[in-house]
This record gives structure tokens, C-alpha cells and sequence, in this order.
């Protein structure tokens, strides 16, 4: 099925009926394959078991990114090829990306308590983190605020596009600058630094993450469609009676 | 080995990401059965769009509960 | 249901819809607290030291959003000419609807401020402290809003106006709170709170019948 067939907001429903459930019962299965990996994982030689909440920081660092992107190729998708799907998966994505920003920020701050002695510092990746939290709630604002949702739609596509350059801000941040977060583990020129037996179950609990962000995209993607069937209808039933 | 001290952080941890998963999942299936509760509605006072009325019996009978 | 009632119930439900404000208010706390360490510069002892008063800035300045849509908004679908021609007493009636601003604007910055606070290196006792003063304290700063809101309601830029008229009228609210805020240690916490309280209990009283001797003129 062609992404092109996906376009009919009928076709997309039924599409939505059969993938999300099977998709959440895989989310399941490798979140529990992911927990009890990260769970038998040893300790780090220097932070002991605290270790355990990069499981969880990670990963909803990872998220509140892909966030960003599914919205701004969401966004590209409104402005550029007026795919008629696309505001819908703009909008569904952003609370979710949202609320893995905000665990991140969270998780990161209990990390950060126990490890260097404070919940916050205001460095460079912890700030553009926080930025991105700022930026989705703005975006989010703008969406309950402007009433007529493809004039929304417009709207928040040109925020997300600008705000997309905090991304390589934060991805890059611990390079650019001299800061208390530390630099690039995983993803960096010459392989990642970390030893297997905690990358391996890093990398199943980031894949669970990202099944589930996707299982709760399409259903908010269905519950989006549908809001504005409601919308549409009342507006009908609104003329109708006047 | 500092677990001990550090538990409490460890468990925070986890309690907050099963919380933020959780709202997200309840806000979901919340919004979902709304809409499709909506939707019922509006088809049981025969407000329907071209392509045709919602299939869901029990949605409609819980709307029709409702009324 | 009584009046009063009807008037809260629905104030509250426009402040959460589209284009309401109420939740806007705290991300614009947020947004403001964030930029301070750009300007002042990441120091966290600075930051702890200057905390309180950066909060109380916020929350002041957050406030002041939802203001100006008080009254102009019932001004420009008549329902203002109903409420002034109505049987319950204007003076309550804005009560009421101050009530309905501070609980969708200002108490939400009260529960939002803890956690702004963790970000400024705020650490127990300032905390504590520090909500305290502001749930005392934000009531004041709506009512004494009211007052601006009233006297702008017929302009229709009457935004940045009602703040240049409100703000210098909040001073006395933030002296007392952010010296309230600031006595972890030094002053005792009795005297500056105290004068917080009658500061605020005054523009209980004081704020709905200026507003309400503002709106008369305005709509004669």
C-alpha cells in the first residue's frame, strides 16, 4: 500500500483499526524483553546502579527529537507537497513529543542529582533540551489557539521548520561547548564508548520507546481525524439549523 | 557501592516515566472513546456526512444511554 | 444556581478554551524564567541568590496576560451591558470574575513555580517560602488588575496600556513578596508576609469597586 493510498483520511482510519493494535502488543513485548535486559545489565564501575536511568533518559531524549522531525517533515508535507494528512500527524506528534521531552528533562534532573550534585545546571545540552520542551509548547499553544485547523496547520508548519535548528544545537551542543553533561556516546565518529553489556539493552529500550511512539502517533493521528469529523459535522448541523 | 543512597533517585525515575506513559495512554484512549461517543451522537440526531454514518452499534447505544 | 455561580463556572470555561489564556500564562513564566541565566549568565549561586525575586517578576508580568480580555471580551459581545443592567451587584460580579482569572491564571503559576524554582537552584526552604508568599500574594495581582482591566476596557489596543496603569500600582505586592520570599534566615518571616496578607485582603475590597466605579464611567 502506497503512502499515496494512505492520503484518503478513510483509508488511513481502517489502516490506523488494523496496525494499532499489534503494533502496541510488539511495543509490549520488547519493552518487557527491554526492562528485563537493563534490569540484569551491571553496574557502572563508577555510578553503580544509577547507571539504570540512561535506560530511561536516553531514549526520551532520542523521542523528543524524533518528534521534532516527524513534525517537521509532517510540516514540509503541509507546505511543500500539500499531502493532506500531514497537519494531522503534525499535530498528533507534538504532545507526544512533548511529554518525552519533559521525561528526559526530568529523568536527566534525577541523573543529575546523585551524580553531580545538582538538579540543574544551565549548560549548553540541558539548555537547548529545555528550549525544545518551550518550543513544543508553543507550538502546541499555537494549535489551540488558532480555531480553523488548516489555518493552524499552516501556521505551526513555518514554527516547527525554524524551531527544527535546535536539533543539531542539541545534538551538538556537548561538542560546541564546555559542558557538565557528558559528550557523545553512542552515536560518534569511531563507535560508541559504552561496553555492550549496556548498550545492548539501551538499544532494545530505545526501540521499544520508538514502537510506542509510534502506536500512540497513529492513534492520535485516528482520534485527530475524528475530531474533525465532529467539527465538521457541527459546523453542518450549526448551518442546518440557522 | 552508592546504590543504596541512590535507590530513591533510580525509583523516581522509573515512577515518573511510567507516569508520563501512562497520561499519554489514558489521553489517548480517553480522546478516542469521546470522539467515537461524539460521533454516535451526531448520527443519532441524523447528522451524517456524505460517505456514510459511523459503524459501531454500541457506541450508538451509549450514546443513546446518554440521551 | 445563583448569578455569581453562572459567572465563574462560565469565565473559567472561556479561560481553558481556544484563545483563552489560562495555561499560557505558566508557559510564559516558564518562557521568561528561562531566559534570565541567558542574560545574567549561568551562575548558580547568583541565581539562587536573585531566585525569589525573578519568580515574583514572572508571575507579576504572567498575570498581567489574561487582563486585558477580562472585560473587553464581555464588552464586545454585550454581555457587559447585561451584567451592568443585571440584579446582582457589579462590585460582586467582578469579584467573581476576578476569582475565575486568579484561579486559571494565577494559581496555576503558584503549582508551576516549585518546579521553575528547581532551575534557579532554589533549594527546600526557599521553595516553600517562596509558594507561600505567591499564593498569597497572586490573588493581590489579579485584583488590583481588575482595576486597569476596567479602566481599558472600551480601547482597543488597551494592552500594553493597562500594564503601564497596573504595574506601578503592584509595586507595594512585590516588595512585600519577594521581601517576604527573601527571609529564609535574616528578617523573620512574620512581617513582611503579614503586610503581604493585608496588602492582598485590601485589593479585595479595593479592586472590585474601583473597577466597578471604573466600568460606570466607561459605559455611560
Amino acid at each position: 500500500m502506497a503512502i499515496a493510498d494512505l492520503a484518503n483520511p478513510s483509508r488511513f482510519l481502517s489502516f490506523a483499526n488494523r496496525t494499532i493494535p499489534w503494533l502496541g502488543g510488539l511495543t509490549l513485548i520488547v519493552f518487557a524483553y527491554g526492562i528485563d535486559q537493563a534490569m540484569l545489565a551491571p553496574d557502572d564501575y563508577q555510578q553503580g546502579a544509577t547507571v539504570k536511568i540512561m535506560f530511561l533518559h536516553v531514549p526520551s531524549a532520542w523521542l523528543g527529537m524524533l518528534g521534532w522531525g516527524v513534525m517537521s517533515v509532517a510540516a514540509l508535507g503541509t507546505l511543500v507537497w500539500r499531502h493532506p494528512l500531514a497537519d494531522v500527524a503534525a499535530k498528533a506528534a507534538a504532545p507526544i513529543g512533548a511529554a518525552f521531552t519533559l521525561l528526559c528533562l526530568v529523568t536527566g534532573s534525577l541523573w543529575g542529582r546523585p551524580e553531580w550534585g545538582t538538579y540543574w545546571v544551565w549548560d549548553a545540552r540541558l539548555t537547548s533540551e529545555l528550549v525544545l520542551l518551550l518550543l513544543y509548547l508553543g507550538v502546541i499553544a499555537l494549535w489551540r489557539t488558532v480555531e480553523d485547523p488548516s489555518r493552524a496547520a499552516r501556521a505551526a508548519a513555518i514554527l516547527t521548520l525554524v524551531g527544527a535548528i535546535d536539533l543539531p544545537i542539541i545534538k551538538f551542543s556537548v561538542d560546541w561547548w564546555n559542558t557538565l553533561h557528558q559528550g557523545s556516546s553512542v552515536f560518534r565518529v569511531g563507535g560508541s564508548t559504552i561496553d555492550s553489556s549496556i548498550l545492548i539493552p539501551l538499544f532494545i529500550m530505545a526501540t521499544a520507546f520508538t514502537l510506542l511512539f509510534f502506536t500512540l502517533h497513529l492513534a492520535a493521528m485516528r482520534n485527530e481525524i475524528l475530531r474533525r469529523r465532529v467539527r465538521t459535522l457541527r459546523l453542518l448541523q450549526a448551518s442546518a439549523a440557522s | 557501592m552508592n546504590a543504596a543512597n541512590h535507590m530513591g533517585f533510580i525509583v523516581a525515575s522509573y515512577a515518573a516515566a511510567i507516569a508520563v506513559v501512562g497520561v499519554l495512554i489514558a489521553w489517548v484512549t480517553l480522546d478516542y472513546r469521546a470522539q467515537r461517543l461524539r460521533l454516535a451522537d451526531l448520527e443519532m440526531r441524523g447528522v451524517t456526512r456524505r460517505s456514510g454514518p459511523v459503524r459501531s452499534e454500541r457506541a450508538i447505544e451509549q450514546a443513546k444511554e446518554k440521551a | 444556581m445563583t448569578a455569581l455561580a453562572a459567572i465563574l463556572i462560565r469565565d473559567m470555561r472561556i479561560a481553558v478554551r481556544v484563545g483563552g489564556g489560562a495555561l499560557i500564562g505558566v508557559l510564559f513564566f516558564l518562557v521568561v524564567v528561562t531566559l534570565i541565566p541567558f542574560a545574567v549568565g549561568p551562575n548558580l549561586p547568583l541565581l539562587k541568590q536573585i531566585g525569589p525575586a525573578i519568580l515574583w517578576l514572572a508571575a507579576l508580568l504572567a498575570s498581567l496576560l489574561a487582563l486585558d480580555r477580562l472585560f473587553a471580551a464581555d464588552h464586545e459581545d454585550g454581555s457587559l451591558d447585561l451584567i451592568l443592567t443585571g440584579r446582582a451587584p457589579l462590585e460582586l460580579v467582578i469579584a467573581t470574575k476576578g476569582l475565575a482569572h486568579w484561579l486559571t491564571t494565577g494559581l496555576p503559576l503558584v503549582v508551576a513555580a516549585p518546579l521553575i524554582g528547581l532551575l534557579l537552584n532554589l533549594d527546600a526552604p526557599a521553595e516553600i517560602t517562596l509558594v507561600l508568599t505567591l499564593l498569597v500574594g497572586t490573588p493581590a495581582l489579579t485584583f488590583i488588575g481588575l482595576i486597569g482591566a476596567a479602566i481599558a476596557v472600551t480601547l482597543r489596543r488597551g494592552g500594553l496600556l493597562l500594564a503601564v496603569i497596573v504595574l506601578p500600582l503592584t509595586v507595594p505586592v512585590l516588595i512585600f513578596g519577594v521581601a517576604a520570599a527573601n527571609t529564609v534566615g535574616s528578617v523573620p518571616f512574620g512581617t513582611p508576609f503579614t503586610i503581604l496578607c493585608a496588602l492582598t485582603l485590601a485589593s479585595l475590597v479595593i479592586g472590585p469597586f474601583a473597577a466597578a466605579a471604573a466600568l460606570r464611567q466607561e459605559m455611560e
